[in-house]
């Protein structure tokens, strides 16, 4: 048997060699990753007969940044991504909102069948929401909410995945801090603000930002519940402008202006924030 | 002797992990609060519950659990969605589920895509994750990169690959041509490459999640277990195989049941790409086929048949995933 301990020189040539392979494969990411972007972001910018040619042009010959003047006024893009804030933003408070309340309900008080609720809770997440679409359309149909902001925030608030979150981690304070709290008087909004939330300061900002960048990507539901460009999100703006400049061949240049405004907030908010989101999506997974 | 010292550790290590991140954690018991305080605590408790907990548990119920019963309700009628009654059929929508042609084609569409994408994104990840856990210089700007596509609408991905992989003027179509591929595939016209342009693009968005959760979860990962593997001269696939998986062991499942499930949910991706085209049902998925049935062709109750069939096969495929986990466990 050979022997391979970290002071030999076979040891160490592999360690070098599996350090290449790395660097390899950060370099193929890079591409993979990179050229798609950067090809939107540039046929975003070319005018017409840079963008149907070939072979295709990387670097265009003259700019167009008119595409972005015509994808903001052939569709209403403003009132999409305000229509996006609105949605985003109250979706994302009440769920937040629930979900803390619901945690704190379910680890600091005492009720009977606590664990069942919590199952009750957590098993939504394994309901597909397109399962659930026919019926809560008839449902919002028949309020004649459809094209109404409530009708598209409200059967979004149900707090799932942010409950499970916020419980896990508020299992894991120590005990004897909240009972200190308690022994002192400390109501419960008191308790919750005061002591809980205090220790609580990552696993919020996670949850906050993982709801958050789902409920802007949201498709399905404002899809089916918006036919006007009045309560219309960002994704679903950008599904009409693709249809609108598509008389027989899309008019790219336009509908990639368009993507890339979509894309961009969510990438800033992302950028500034992704070691918060993926502690969240970890959390759930990793710590158990 | 290594092996069995390996074998003890790994076990506990399973044991104390199992699948917490799925089942209930055990609860706190806090101290029973003393003093004055005593006999009406547990009413203030009651009322509190009520409301901070159940108008989550009501939004659930109205918009989760309810629609869900409805759902099976509505399989067994003939139902135009923009009707206000339901005509119960028995189980004609079943019957003619099972005699159409088209639902092989979407079922198999279902599964190549899903499979594809479990399978193809977990391998990946876990490829990637092993390469980058290690000091490299610009670790982190490449895991922003990788991770980045995820957090982007999928119907902002799905514009974006569609002109990506236009057949005439697309990045995809002038990559092949310079590497000497004559034939460029018709992305648009030929339902399999159509297929396999909607699954690249959903891998390609999704690859990010895996990728991050593996990487996280080999930093629990017990490093003296494998430099002791290392040291007892374990070959690099036995340490891989034989340590290291059955570490990763809890995620594995964790990945697998959720990306089974978003990846079973696809929509924004296809209906933006090829609406379920082309030759009618070349993407047609049966989330895609739901949508397609009750919102396009008016026929909610048939696509609510489709919507109970899927569930229930992503409830059979879940809980063997969960039995296999456990029996691995034991």
């Amino acid at each position: 048997m050979k022997h391979v301990g970290p002071q030999t020189l076979s040891y160490r040539r592999r360690e070098r060699a599996v350090t290449a392979l790395g660097y390899a494969a950060m370099a193929c990411v890079l591409i993979l990753v990179g050229v798609p972007l950067f090809w939107i972001l540039i046929t975003s910018l070319k005018d017409r007969a840079d963008i149907y040619t070939q072979p295709a042009v990387y670097w265009p010959h003259s700019w167009h940044p008119e595409n972005y003047g015509e994808a903001t006024t052939t569709v209403p893009f403003w009132t999409f991504l305000r229509n996006s804030l609105i949605v985003t933003g109250v979706v994302s408070a009440v769920k937040f909102a629930l979900g803390v309340f619901s945690a704190y309900g379910l680890v600091f008080l005492r009720f009977p069948g606590k664990n069942i609720v919590f199952l009750v809770i957590i098993a939504a997440l394994m309901v597909p929401n397109q399962i659930t679409v026919i019926s809560n359309y008839a449902l919002i149909a028949q309020l004649g909410w459809r094209n109404t902001f409530q009708g598209i925030i409200i059967p979004l608030c149900g707090v799932a995945f942010g409950t499970f979150l916020m419980r896990n981690h508020f299992l894991s304070l120590p005990g004897e801090v909240i009972e200190a709290a308690r022994m002192d008087g400390a109501n419960w909004w008191r308790l919750l603000t005061r002591v809980v939330l205090p220790m609580s300061g990552p696993t919020m900002v996670a949850f906050a930002v993982v709801t958050l960048v789902n409920e802007w990507n949201e498709y399905l539901w404002p899809f089916l519940m918006a036919d006007s460009a009045e309560v219309a999100t960002l994704p679903v703006g950008l599904t009409l402008l693709q249809n609108t400049e598509n008389p027989s061949v899309t008019n790219w240049g336009p509908v990639m202006a368009g993507t890339v405004l979509t894309m961009l907030p969510i990438l800033i908010v992302f950028l500034a924030l992704q070691r918060h989101m993926i502690k969240g999506l970890t959390s759930g997974a990793v710590k158990g | 002797m290594f092996r069995e010292t390996a074998a003890r550790v790994n076990r506990q290590f399973a044991m104390r992990r199992k699948t917490a991140a799925v089942r209930s954690s055990p609860e706190r018991v806090l101290p029973a609060p003393r003093g004055r305080g005593l006999k009406n605590r547990p009413w203030q408790d009651y009322a509190l519950f009520l409301v901070l907990v159940v108008p989550n548990l009501v939004l659930l119920t109205l918009f989760v659990y309810r629609p869900l019963a409805d759902n099976i309700r509505l399989s067994f009628t003939d139902w135009n969605i923009a009707d206000p009654v339901a005509t119960p059929i028995g189980f004609d929508n079943y019957v003619e589920w099972w005699g159409r042609e088209d639902s092989w084609k979407v079922v198999s569409n279902t599964v190549i895509f899903t499979v594809a994408a479990v399978a193809v994104s977990m391998a990946l990840g876990l490829a990637l994750a092993l390469l980058l856990d290690r000091k490299l210089f610009g670790r982190n700007v490449v895991r922003s990169a990788i991770f980045a596509p995820f957090v982007i609408s999928g119907a902002a991905i799905g514009v974006a690959f569609q002109f990506i992989f236009d057949p005439s003027f697309g990045l995809v179509q002038d990559v092949l041509h310079r590497l000497g591929v004559d034939k460029v595939p018709d992305f648009y016209q030929d339902p399999h490459w159509a297929l396999f342009m909607v699954t690249i693009t959903y891998i390609w968005k999704n690859l990010g999640y895996t990728f991050v959760i593996y990487l996280a979860a080999l930093q629990g990962v017990r490093a003296e277990l494998l430099e002791a593997a290392e040291m007892d001269g374990a070959s690099r696939w036995t340490t891989f195989t034989k340590v290291l998986l059955p570490q990763l062991r809890p995620t594995t499942f964790f990945l697998s049941i959720t990306v089974l499930l978003n990846s079973l949910q696809v929509f924004d991706i296809i209906n933006v790409m090829t609406r379920g085209g082309p030759l009618g049902n070349g993407t047609t998925t049966m989330v895609f086929q739901v949508y397609e049935e009750s919102f396009r062709n008016f026929r909610a109750g048939y696509g609510a048949t489709v919507a109970t069939i899927m569930f229930v096969v992503l409830l059979v495929v879940t809980l063997i995933q969960v039995r296999v986990m456990d029996r691995g466990d034991r």
